[in-house]
Order: structure tokens, then sequence, then C-alpha cells
């Protein structure tokens, strides 16, 4: 044994909490704070979920409800982005699927900073609530687009320029206090705390995929915090950093020399690879519900994890594919379309690897594969689109159009949503010992995936005819023709189905918790080690008096002359393998 | 069984709505055929590998459903294969990116015969800028911006004398001929986009920037704002008007240089007041108004909004066949000012006047209108003061009925709907949302609580 894991003593005390208090709501333990995390984080998406329902009303009957006022419209576009991407994704996928797994992946007792965790949610709820006052100050919440690009976003003429836009750079960097907390408790865990025989190359991905995601975080949100502060002191202090000489309501602002290109560079060195925060969890907990319920192991794992780490090295290295036309210095587009084709190459075999482990498996359709094979379908999809937004060329015409509405939507919003309702119908029996229905969840399924569909592949088409986003209306424009107009009642018509079949999933989810099928320990016959925990659902300190040993990869499923179709981590070698040398 | 047929069907689904929705790539009018070259490139590569792979993973999944007796195949690794699809990708990606590059080489050369047209943006609103015989830009800076030099002109740059200044939002270009746009903006980011051109850039406060292109067709094409620029930001439209040489050589001589505006802006207080003697019948001696006879109280209204006004009353864009009565009288009336310079000097005596403060005639919920008022505080100011940048009036001292009436008829298209009427379509567009139970009167209720405490010491800081 050369490793020693924190808290791995015979006979410790794990002092597991006694009050209600203590185990629920000021809890250190890493599942209440991942349930913690994910009903907020939930929560918060269901605000957004109805701003959407907002949008897509005004977009398809314009001027037919007086509570969609032009100035609420854009309201509505940058608070539905700005919680879908950082309160709902990156909380739900790293707080609350990061806190979740890790530990009981890797075979830890909890986080090794449990206090840390704790303070990390607290802090993440305070953020929410600050942004959520932002719809109560005067003049609302900022309009400005989820961007938040200056001079606009402070000035005169964007709703929200007063408190709004105060209270969301505030509410970011309380944000990113929560998540510098928890991210490097994630980080440090997973360095620091996994079990004997757990080495790098036996984690499983979904490890993978939300270790490397928060470092990337790590890396990346700073830039996020400090253009915050800057863009605060610009607006309250008076500075210069982002704003020019300009007007304002006729008059000079009294600022100069100030660059708003230095705020699109900060904003996109955190921006896209906050993609990839989103992305690489959503990879990673995809290739394990895809191994598991295809009875296979993932094909080319050791790819997976080199294509994980290029993503991630990569991503740093793309930003200004954002600013095509933002009047950078034009050879930037040179060196940034390369780059960002690049990164398909690495992104492309992760989804050969997905289909080539779903071919000679043995694919049992429950509602987590059903999710995957859907994420599967999207995300080639919305990936295959970037590839028009990556070519320089190619974006001129097709930037700020419905084109990047479409692409965006299908690959960092259905494609992670698909997976994050898989993983949770996937995890929902260990977290309650008890199992979601399986009816409503083909409904919730089916109605999502094609719906989502049905919303986002005309809006692309809409992008090639050259109809801009962000637009409150389009008024009388001779080059849109009428059809559009009722496409875009089409469209509305999906998203509001895809809105209410949402309430299908919280009504199983609750309906389950009292009266779902008793799950058992290990009911999708997976190999990882949350599964193999003495009590399900986990108790405090998860593994009872000894921790796992790990003998073995995360992926063998279906090994030749075995009896089973899968053999649990946990399960020493037999004679036969020790002979042959264990495998990767 | 089921999810792999679907996937069939959306993949079968796909291709026919790519092959036969009438949405497109409108029809190109620019030189930058090369552009959709690469699209097309794209679109069959990209094409391709999203049929295949998802063929193969609906095949996957039909042919290894699962059979209890069935056991899948155990096979970590295929590095042959994996060797194969790396390569294959790459070869794809190089097949997009090469041509891209080799595009947008070209795209970032500015050919040297190139005319060049400058465009300068504001919230919300389009206005264009030629060289002039000299060829050559005069300097500007913010701190000349002023509602008489709303190009920040450098008075002293001789340069910038001949200049060619477009204040409007259409502007003619020659067909067939290489331009460079150069962009500035005076608040916010925008974006001067042309659908039918393919190239856009973003305009940067504080920064210039350009792109060039060839028109290769005539015809009027539309502008739209293509980068969030606040709330206006859906109604910042112009037209780009692509007409043969000898066409657009006589538009631009019709424009005015920097040094004719400059010669022309001197307004005559005492003159306009004599030919305020006309208006007072309505209007009254001092710009009071007179509800009894449909004429609103006009007293301090700003300059530059009165001129315009009575200039598209006099240019038939206001008052013409399709509006109002009252339109068309003042329209009549408006015609007898001989000239720009009548128009000017008159407009500058109603500024000089002071407000009046009318009495309020119409029921409304001042409360409900503030949440509506928020929408206009852009443009009109947040105390009804106006804004000059804006080309919107000061709304404070005007008589309820008359907003009241001309938010109706911005509404029913009695107003603001002619091509010219830049300013107006914006309000057609704004008064659209308005349509709730007493939404105007409510609006217009706020409007007469606002105080516009800060008006007339503006008005003594521009009289210069």
């Amino acid at each position: 044994m050369d490793h020693v894991a924190i808290a791995d003593e015979r006979g410790l005390e794990l002092h597991e909490p006694a009050s209600f208090i203590t185990r629920y709501i000021w809890s250190q333990d890493h599942k209440v704070i991942a349930v913690q995390y994910g009903i907020t984080a939930i929560l918060v998406g269901l605000v957004a979920l109805a701003l959407s329902a907002m949008m897509r009303l005004q977009l398809a009957f314009p001027n037919s409800f007086s509570f969609i006022a032009p100035g609420d419209y854009y309201q509505f576009i940058t608070m539905h982005g700005m919680i879908m991407i950082v309160y709902l994704l990156t909380a739900l996928l790293l707080g609350g699927f990061g806190n979740y797994l890790i530990p009981l992946m890797i075979g830890a007792r909890d986080m090794v900073f449990p206090y840390l965790n704790m303070l990390s949610y607290w802090v993440y709820l305070l953020s929410v609530i600050v942004l959520m006052a932002s719809f109560f100050v005067s003049g609302g919440p900022t309009g400005a687009g989820w961007t938040l690009y200056p001079p606009q976003a402070i000035s005169h003429g964007t709703p929200g320029a007063d408190g709004g836009i105060i209270l969301m750079l505030v509410s970011l960097a309380i944000f990113i206090v929560a998540f510098t907390m928890g991210g490097l408790n994630y980080v440090t865990t997973i360095l620091q705390a996994r079990t004997r025989g757990m080495t790098l190359m036996r984690l499983p991905l979904s490890v993978w995929g939300i270790f490397i995601a928060t470092v990337l975080g790590l890396l990346a949100f700073p830039a996020l915090f400090v253009s915050a502060v800057m863009m605060l002191l610009d607006h309250i202090a008076g500075t210069s950093f982002f704003m020019p000489a300009l007007l304002s309501e006729g008059e000079l602002t009294g600022h100069s020399g100030g660059s708003p290109i230095l705020f699109q560079h900060l904003f996109w060195f955190f921006g896209h690879p906050e993609v990839y925060i989103v992305a690489l969890p959503a990879f990673g907990i995809v290739s394990d519900l895809i191994s598991t319920h295809a009875r296979r192991n993932i094909f080319g794992y050791r790819m997976m994890v080199w294509a994980i780490l290029a993503i991630g090295v990569l991503s740093f290295v793309v930003w200004a594919h954002h600013m095509y036309v933002s009047g950078m210095h034009p050879y930037f587009g040179f060196f940034f379309a390369t780059t960002t084709l690049i990164i398909a190459v690495p992104t492309a075999i992760k989804v050969y690897n997905w289909v080539l482990t779903l071919w000679r498996g043995n694919i049992r359709l429950t509602v987590p594969m059903l999710f995957a094979i859907g994420f599967i379908f999207s995300f080639i999809n919305g990936g295959l689109t970037g590839l028009y937004l990556g070519n320089v060329v190619v974006d001129l015409p097709l930037s700020d159009t419905y084109f990047v509405v479409g692409h965006f939507h299908m690959v960092m919003g259905v494609s992670p949503i698909l997976v994050i309702f898989g993983a949770i119908y996937h995890w929902f029996p260990k977290i309650t010992g008890r199992m979601l229905n399986d009816t409503l969840g083909k409904v919730h399924f089916w109605l999502t995936f094609l719906g989502t569909y049905a919303i986002y592949l005309p809006m692309h088409y809409l992008g090639f005819l050259g109809v801009p986003r962000r637009y409150y209306a389009m008024g009388d424009t001779e080059f849109i023709p009428e059809s559009a107009q009722s496409l875009n009642v089409d469209i509305t018509i999906a998203a509001l189905v895809v809105a209410v079949v949402q309430l299908v999933f919280l009504v199983n989810l609750f309906w389950s918790l009292r009266y779902g099928k008793p799950a058992g320990g290990n009911p999708w016959d997976a190999t990882t080690l949350e599964w193999q925990t003495p009590d399900t659902p986990p108790r405090h300190g998860n593994w009872g008096q000894e921790l796992p040993t790990v003998y073995r990869w995360a992926y063998d499923y279906s090994v030749p002359g075995q009896e089973k179709d899968f053999i649990p981590q946990t399960v020493p070698p037999t004679e036969e393998e020790s002979q042959e040398g264990t495998k990767p | 069984m089921g999810i792999a047929i679907v996937l069939v069907l959306l993949v079968i689904g796909t291709v026919l709505f790519h092959l036969f929705s009438p949405w497109w790539l409108t029809p190109i009018a620019s030189n930058w055929t090369t552009i959709d070259t690469t699209i097309d490139i794209t679109v069959w590569v990209t094409g391709i590998v999203f049929i295949l792979v998802n063929l193969f993973m609906a095949y996957a999944i039909f042919r290894y459903r699962y059979r209890d007796n069935a056991r899948s195949e155990y096979e970590p690794e295929n590095r042959r294969l994996e060797i194969w699809l790396t390569a294959l990708t790459t070869v794809g990606i190089v097949a997009m990116l090469a041509p891209g590059l080799i595009v947008w080489a070209k795209i970032i050369t500015v050919p040297d015969d190139a005319m060049t047209v400058e465009v300068v943006g504001h919230q919300w609103q389009w206005t264009y800028r030629f060289p002039g015989q000299d060829n050559q830009f005069g300097t500007t800076d913010p701190t000349h911006f002023s509602p008489d030099n709303p190009f920040g002109m450098n008075p002293d740059d001789p340069a910038g004398q001949d200049d060619i200044l477009v204040i409007s939002n259409q502007v003619h270009l020659p067909v067939d001929k290489s331009i460079k746009v150069i962009l500035r903006s005076k608040d916010v980011l925008h974006n001067f986009a042309v659908p039918q051109f393919r190239v856009k850039m973003d305009m940067v406060p504080g920064m210039v920037t350009y792109f060039w292109f060839t028109p290769t067709r005539t015809g009027a094409f539309d502008v739209m704002c293509q980068e969030l620029c606040g709330m206006g930001h859906h109604l910042m439209r112009g037209k780009v008007v692509i007409e043969e040489e000898n066409g657009f050589q006589s538009w631009l001589d019709s424009q005015s240089t920097y040094r004719q505006i400059r010669a022309q802006q001197v307004a005559d207080i005492n003159t306009g007041k004599q030919l305020y003697a006309v208006c007072t019948a309505c209007h009254g001696p001092s710009g009071e108004g007179n509800q009894n006879l449909n004429a609103p109280a006009i007293a301090g209204l700003d300059a530059e909004y009165v001129a315009r006004q009575l200039d598209y009353f006099r240019r038939g864009i206001r008052g013409g066949p399709e509006s109002g009565s009252q339109s068309q009288q003042m329209a009549a009336m408006a015609g007898t000012l001989a000239d720009d310079q009548a128009v000017r000097n008159v407009a500058a005596y109603i500024a000089s006047l002071s407000p009046a403060s009318p009495d309020r005639t119409l029921a409304g919920n001042p409360e409900k209108g503030e949440a509506i008022y928020r929408n206009c505080a852009v443009c009109h100011g947040t105390q009804g003061q106006g804004i000059w940048t804006t080309g919107a009036p000061r709304l404070t001292g005007v008589d309820d009925w008359y907003l009241a009436g001309q938010l109706q008829q911005f509404r029913s298209g009695l107003r603001g709907r002619h091509p010219e009427d830049a300013y107006g379509a914006q309000m057609v567009a704004m008064a659209a949302f308005l349509n709730g139970e007493g939404a105007i009167q409510d609006v217009v209720a706020y409007i007469g609580t606002l105080q516009d405490s800060g008006s007339e010491t503006k008005q003594l800081a521009r009289g210069k």
C-alpha cells in the first residue's frame, strides 16, 4: 500500500451530525451539500425557464403582451442567459454532481475541507439572492445581454444601468468566491484523497471531466472577477478601464482612454473556458452512463482522458473566436480560427468513442441511456455548427444572428441539460434509495429531446437568412419574409411544450421520493465505487468502518469468461487476470 | 428500438428541412461570393459527418439492442481505428479551414483604389461622411460633439472643410466599385451589417474599425445594427442604396459639405419672431397652444426638433395625404416658410420662448405610467428633458392631450410611416407595445408629473 487516504483508520469516530440542523442545513456532508446545490440551481433554473417562455411569447406574438415592453425583453434575455450558464449549469454540474460524485467515486469519506465546502454552498446561495434582488430594485435587473459589454452595460440607454448592473456584477463576484472555495476543494480531494488502488488512470471519466473543468474554472473565473471589479469601478468611481470618451444622454461622460475591447478579451478569456467548464463534466458523466447501460467498456479510455486534457488546454487559446467582428486586429482571425478548428479534433474523437462504445454493446435502453443518446445527437449537431462559427469568414455573415443562438443552445444548453437529466435518473436511486418512475421519465425524455430540436434547428436557418439576435421585434424588414414570422410562432409552441414538460420531471422527483420502487444498492449493475457503498443512500462517512480498495479500472463490463457482465472496481483480480496482468 | 428509428427520421427530416425550407442566405449583392463558397464547403463536410455518425449510431443501437443471452464485446482500445479516425477528422478540418483562411486574407486586404465612406453610429441612428474633393477625412474628437456638430468635426482642420456630411440613415454608394467602410461610434458598441453584403464589423467608441466590399448589384438594402446597443437596438435601421456611378454622383453632389453646413448655421431669432406671427393664430402669441384648435403648446421645444418637424411638414414627410387633417393643415402652413433658413429662424424663436405648464386634461395612473416610461426615458430623458443625440424632443411642457393623440397616430399609422421619417419609424415601433387598457393615458399622466429642472440652464448653455 503506497497511499494512505485521509481518515482511513479503523475505529475512527466519524462525527455523524446529531441534530436536524447540522444534518440538513449547516451540513458539512458532501452529499447533503450536493443536494442543496442541486435544489437551489434547479429553482433558479426554473426562473430562467419562465423568462425564456416570456421571450418566446414576444417573438411569436410581438406587441401582444403589455407586460413585455422592450426594456423587459432585454432584461429577460440577459437574466435568462446568465442564470442558465452560471447559476444553473456551472453550479449544478460542479457544485451538485461534483460534490456528490467525487468522494463516492474515488472512495473518500468526504471532501478534504468539509467546512469550506459548506461555506461554498452558502456563499453561492448569497450570490443567487443578490442576483434575484436585482428584480426588485428600481429600474430592474440589467438588460445588457449576458455578455455585459461596456459601455452599454453601464450606460443610460440600457435597462437596469443603475442598480441592476451593480447587483449583477456583485453577485458574479460573490459566485466566484463560492466557486473558488468549492473548486479548490474538489481539486485537492481528487489529488489527495483517492482510496488505495485508485490511480489517476483508474478514475471514472465523470471524475476526470469534473476535475479538469474545475481546474479550468479556477483559472478562468479570475478573469471575470477582475472585469466585474473594473466595470464596477468604471461605473461607480469614474475610472476608465473600459470606457473611452463617449456621449451619454447627449453629454460627455468624463471617461477617456478606456478600451471596450479589453473587456471583451477578459470576458471571453473566462467565457470560452466556461463553455468547457459546463461541457467537460457532461462529457465525463455521459461516458459513464453510456458504458454502464450499454454493458460495455468505454471505448478508448486513455484517448478519452487525453482528449479531455487537450480540450482543457486548448480552451484557453480560442477565446477571441467570439470577437471576429469586434474590431480587434484582423490578424488575430488567422490564429483563433486555426486553434478553434483544431479543438474540433479531440472533441470529434470523444464523439466517435461514445458511438463506438455502443457498437458491439448490449444496450439497455433505460431512461438514462435515452438521455445519453439524445445528448450524442444534440452534441453532434451543436458541435458541427461550431465549425461554421469558428471559421472566421463563415462567422462574418452569421455572427450575432439566430444561427449563433441555435448553435450555443444546442451545444451548451440542450446537450449538458440532457446529460444532467440522464444523470439524475441514473443517480437518484443512490441519492434517495428509490427509482424514478420510468413512464414519466420516458415522456419527459421524448418531449424534451424532440421539442428542443424543433426549437433550435430552424433557428439556424433564420440565422442564414440574416435575422439578428437580441431584437425585441423585427418590424418591417424587406429581406425577411412573412414565413419567418410564422416560423417564430412554431418555435414558440415547441418552446412552451418543452417548458411545460419539465413539470413532469418535477412531479416525478417528488412522487418517486415517496412512492418510487426501492432501488437496492446497485440497480444498474454498475462497476464504479459509489454503487458499492454499504448503505443506500450512503451514510455519513460513506464507507462504514473501512474504505474500499480498488483493483481495476472503472469499465470492466462484459469481461470474457466472467459469469456476470460487470466486475465492480473493488473486486480483486481473478487468478486468470493476475497471470495476464491487470487491464489499464 | 424506438430511438434508433427516431434518429433515422431526425437525420432524414434535417436533410429535408435543409433542402426545402425557404430560409437561406439572402441573394448576395457583393463580391464576397467566396464566403458563400466556404459556407457551401462547410455544409457538405459537416452534413456528411452529421448523416454518417448519426446513422451509424442508429444502426448500432438497433443491431446491439439488449438481449438476455447476448454479451458485449470487451475491447478497451483499438489504436489503428483511433488513429484513422483522427486522421480523417483532421483532413475534414483542413478542408474547411484552408479556404477560410485564404478568403480571410483577402477580406482584410483593402484594395488601393477603394473609395472610402465613414459610418458614424449612435444610439439609435446612422449617419455617414464622405471625404470630399481632397479625398481625405478631417480629424474628429469627442470634445467637439454638439447638436451643431454631430460628427465631432475639428473646426480648424482644413482637411475636414470639404467633407460631405450625410445626416440621414440612408446612404448611396456606387455599384462595382471597391468601398472601404470606416466605422466610428459616439457612445456604445454598434455593428454595421447588411446581410446581402455578407461582411460586417463592430463600431467601437474610442477607436476606428473598417471592412471593405464591392457592391455587385443595384438596389436598396436594409442596414441593421447587429451588436446589442441598448433599449433601441432593434430600432437602429437604415438603408444603403446601390446605384450606377452617375446616379451616385448626383446624389453625392446634392449633399452638404461641412463648410456649407457651418456657413448656414446662424439662426436669427428676430427674423424668426416676425415669421412666427403666422403661427400665433393657432399656437398662441407665446406658443402656449390652443386645445380648441388642436394646436399644441410648442414654446421652448428644442430648435433642432422643431426645425426637423417643419422640414418634414414642408416636404410631405409629415402631413401627407395619409395623415390626419390637423397634420395636413400644419403642412399647408409650413409650406409658407420660404426656405431652410426661414425654418431655422422660426425654430430658434420657438425654442427661445419659455415652456408652458399645460393643465392636465386626461385621467390616467401616473404610477402605472412610470413603469412604461422607463422604455421612453432612454431617448426622451429620465426627466422628459429630451436628448439631442437620440433626436428625441422634450416632453415636459407639452399638452397631455397632444401626446396621447400623437401616440395614437403612431399606433394607427397616421404618423411615422413615411420612409424618410427615421425617428417616426422608431416611435411607431415603440408605441406598438402600448396596447394595454389605458396604457397611453397612464404614461402621459406620468410625463405630466415630470419636472424638467435642467432645461433652462441647458438652453442657456446651448445658446452660446
